[in-house]
C-alpha cells in the first residue's frame, strides 16, 4: 500500500523556529509583522529580540515598505503575514521598494493554499506563487517540511537579493530528516520511466503516496519536489522529460502561474511531452476543514493517480488530439491545428 | 422592524449566546469581536435599518457592509432571527457546505452586500454603493461596520479622505472600537487616537458613543440618517468580548474559540 508519514511541525512552525536562531547569530536580521506574529510565528523572534521586532499593525502594505526601507540600509528584514495579505495588499510595495531596486528582503508568508481550512476563500492563498514568480529577480519557494523549510529560510538570509518563501498552517507530513535544498535545483524522491510527478509544499507526501500506488499497478513514477519555482531547475525538467515523457504537476496553487504552468512552459520551451495538472482549478474554495478541502478541491495522492493514468495514456499516443468540427476552417494551412484544452 | 431598547437588548443577548454556541461548535472563530459588536447589530437590523427579509433584493434596502468580516458570528445571528434564514442552521458555521462560510461570502448568501475577510475594503465598497444609490435617487442608506485595528489599514484612510470630501450624506461608518486587535491591545501596537478627530479632520459628522448603551446606541444610529452634506462616523466605545467576564478586555480571546466547558460557563454569564 501507499506509505505512511508522521506528521511534523507546521512549516510556518519551523521558519519561527529558524528566525530566532538566525537572530543570535546574526544582528542584521530584522523582522517586519503586520499584526498576525501568532499566526506566522514571528512572535518568537519579537519576545526574543524586541529592538529588531517591528510589529506595524494591519497595514501590510506600509509593512513592506519598511522592510524595503531596512533592506537598504543593510538590514537582512523578514517580512511577514498571510500570503494573500502580504502579496496581495502589499503587492505594488514588493514591486517598487523590493524587486525593482533589488532590495535584500526577505518575503517569508504563512497560511498558503486552502489548507488553511475553516477561514475560508478571504484567507486562503492561491495566487500568491504566480504573482512573486511575475516579481523580476524574486527567488520563489515553497517548502514541503520542516526540515525542508528551515533549511530554505537559513538559505535566504545567507542569499543576497530578494527572496519568497511560502509557509503554510497545518501540520505536515515529515519528508526529510535534514539535507540541502539549493535555489534553482529540483530533489529527486523516487527514479521512474513511465512518468515524472513533480510537486511541492504539502503535495509532495501526497505523490510519494501517489507513486506508491502507481507502482502496485505496474507504473513507475519519477518523484521529483520542486520546491523551487523561480529559477526553475530546467535541467532536471528536461531529462525527466526525455526519460520519462510525461507529467503530472502537483500544487496547492491555482492552476495558472504556478509550479504547473513553468514546468509546462519549461516543456514546451526545451523537451515537449504530455502534462496533467493537479492543482486549485480556476475557482475559490470555501470553509471547511483541511481535509475535506483537499479531498473536494482535488489535492490529494489518489488525484494524482488518476492523472498520472491520464496522462501515460496520453503519451505515445496522440498528444495533439483532433480538433472540433470546424475548426480547421478557420486555421490557415500553415497554422496549427488548436489544441484540446 | 422597530423594537423598544428592551427588546433590543434581548436581541443583543440572543446574538451574543449564539456567537458563543456557533464559535464552540466550530471549534475557530472570533469571539472577542463577536461579543464586541453585538449591540449595535441588534439596533441597526431590529430597528435602524430599512430592510426586508422577505425581500431581500429590494431596491429600497439600506445596504450593511461588515467589513470586520471576522465578526460575522453575530452577523449570521442576527440576520437568522431577522429572517434571512432559519437560526437552525447557525451551528453549521464553519462547516463544508454551510452557507455560514467563516467570513461573509456572498456567492453562498447573496443577502450580504460584500465579501470581506480582508480587512480594509469595506468603507470603498460601500462608497461605490452610496454612489450608486444617489445615481438612482435612492434614499437608502450604507452602513459600514469597520474594527479599530482595521482602521490601522491605508485604505480606510483613503476611503475616509474621499467619502468627506465627496460630502456622502447617505453613508454610516461605525467602528467598534474595541481597543484590541489579533496580536494584543491597539495602544500597544498602533494607537489610533484622536479616531474621532482623524474622521472629523476629513470632514466626517462624528459621534462617540458608549457602544453597549442600546439607547444611546440607537440615537446616534438614528442622528446618523438626518446628517446633511457629510458623511457620519460613529465611534462605539466597546468592550472586546463584552458580556463574558474571562474574555472581556483580553486580547487572548481575538481568534480562539472556547472549549466546550469555557462556552458552558460564558452562556450561564449569558443567561442560559
Ligand atoms: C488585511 C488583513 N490583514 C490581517 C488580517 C488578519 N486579522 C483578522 S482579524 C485581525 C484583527 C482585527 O482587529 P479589529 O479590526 O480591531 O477587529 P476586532 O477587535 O473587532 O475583532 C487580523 C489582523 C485580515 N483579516 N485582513
Ligand atoms: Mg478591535
Amino acid at each position: 500500500m501507499v506509505r505512511e508519514f508522521t506528521l511534523g511541525p507546521a512549516t510556518r512552525e519551523a521558519y519561527g523556529a529558524t528566525l530566532v536562531e538566525l537572530g543570535k547569530t546574526n544582528p542584521n536580521v530584522v523582522v517586519v509583522d503586520a499584526d498576525l506574529s501568532k499566526s506566522t510565528y514571528t512572535a518568537k523572534f519579537g519576545k526574543e529580540f524586541p529592538d529588531r521586532f517591528f510589529n506595524v499593525g494591519i497595514a501590510e502594505a506600509n509593512m513592506v515598505g519598511i522592510a524595503g526601507g531596512l533592506a537598504h540600509s543593510g538590514k537582512i528584514p523578514f517580512c511577514s503575514s498571510f500570503a494573500c495579505f502580504l502579496v496581495n495588499k502589499g503587492y505594488d510595495q514588493l514591486r517598487i521598494a523590493v524587486a525593482y531596486p533589488r532590495e535584500n528582503v526577505k518575503v517569508v508568508s504563512s497560511h498558503g493554499g486552502i489548507s488553511i481550512g475553516e477561514d475560508g476563500p478571504s484567507q486562503q492563498s492561491i495566487e500568491d506563487v504566480a504573482l512573486m514568480c511575475t516579481l523580476p529577480g524574486f527567488v520563489v519557494c515553497v517548502p514541503a517540511d520542516e526540515a525542508q523549510a528551515k533549511d530554505l529560510v537559513r538559505r535566504a538570509a545567507a542569499h543576497q537579493g530578494p527572496v519568497y518563501l511560502r509557509t503554510g498552517r497545518p501540520k505536515v507530513a515529515k519528508v526529510y530528516d535534514g539535507g540541502e535544498f539549493p535555489f534553482g535545483k529540483m530533489r529527486q524522491l523516487e527514479e521512474g520511466t513511465d512518468l515524472t510527478i513533480v510537486a511541492n509544499g504539502l503535495m509532495v507526501a501526497e505523490a510519494l503516496k501517489a507513486h506508491d500506488a502507481l507502482k502496485e499497478e505496474g507504473i513507475t513514477a519519477r518523484v521529483l519536489d520542486g520546491y523551487c519555482v523561480k529559477p526553475l531547475d530546467a535541467e532536471a525538467v528536461t531529462r525527466a522529460s526525455l526519460e520519462t515523457g510525461a507529467f503530472v504537476v502537483a500544487e496547492e496553487h491555482s492552476r495558472f502561474g504556478g509550479l504547473g504552468s513553468v514546468v509546462a512552459q519549461c516543456l514546451a520551451q526545451h523537451a515537449p511531452a504530455p502534462i496533467e495538472q493537479v492543482c486549485v482549478e480556476d475557482t475559490y474554495a470555501e470553509s471547511g476543514s483541511p481535509q475535506q478541502l483537499l479531498e473536494k478541491y482535488g489535492l490529494t495522492w489518489t488525484h494524482i493517480v488518476t492523472a498520472a493514468k491520464r496522462v501515460v495514456q496520453r503519451k505515445g499516443g496522440p498528444t495533439r488530439r483532433e480538433p472540433p468540427a470546424g475548426a480547421a476552417d478557420k486555421a490557415t494551412e500553415s497554422e496549427p491545428h488548436p489544441f484540446e484544452v | 422592524m422597530s423594537l423598544t431598547i428592551d427588546e433590543l437588548k434581548a436581541k443583543a443577548l440572543q446574538i451574543r449566546r449564539d456567537a458563543i454556541g456557533m464559535i464552540a461548535a466550530a471549534g475557530s472563530g472570533h469571539p472577542g469581536g463577536s461579543l464586541s459588536e453585538a449591540d449595535l447589530l441588534a439596533a441597526l437590523w431590529f430597528r435602524v435599518m430599512k430592510h426586508d427579509p422577505k425581500n431581500p433584493q429590494w431596491a429600497g434596502r439600506d445596504r450593511f457592509i461588515l467589513s470586520k468580516g471576522h465578526g460575522c458570528p453575530s452577523l449570521y445571528s442576527a440576520m437568522a432571527h431577522a429572517g434571512y434564514f432559519d437560526p437552525a442552521i447557525l451551528p453549521t458555521l464553519r462547516k463544508l457546505g454551510s452557507p455560514l462560510q467563516g467570513h461573509p461570502d456572498r456567492r453562498f448568501i447573496p443577502a450580504l452586500e460584500a465579501s470581506t475577510g480582508s480587512l480594509g475594503n469595506g468603507l470603498s465598497i460601500g462608497i461605490g454603493i452610496a454612489h450608486a444609490l444617489k445615481l438612482d435617487r435612492s434614499d437608502a442608506r450604507v452602513w459600514v461596520m469597520l474594527g479599530d485595528g482595521e482602521c490601522q489599514e491605508g485604505q480606510v484612510w483613503e476611503a475616509s479622505m474621499y467619502a468627506g470630501a465627496h460630502r456622502m450624506e447617505n453613508l454610516t461608518a461605525i467602528v467598534d472600537y474595541n481597543k484590541k486587535q489579533l496580536d494584543d491591545m491597539v495602544k500597544h501596537i498602533l494607537p489610533l487616537d484622536p479616531l474621532g478627530g482623524k474622521f472629523a479632520a476629513m470632514n466626517w459628522h462624528v459621534l462617540e458613543i458608549d457602544g453597549h448603551n442600546m439607547a444611546m446606541v440607537v440615537e446616534a444610529l438614528e442622528e446618523s440618517r438626518k446628517v446633511k452634506g457629510r458623511p457620519v462616523a460613529v465611534i462605539a466605545h466597546t468592550i472586546t468580548g463584552k458580556g463574558v467576564s474571562f474574555m472581556e478586555n483580553d486580547p487572548k480571546w481575538h481568534g480562539v474559540a472556547p472549549t466546550k466547558e469555557e462556552a458552558t460557563r460564558a452562556l450561564a454569564e449569558l443567561g442560559v
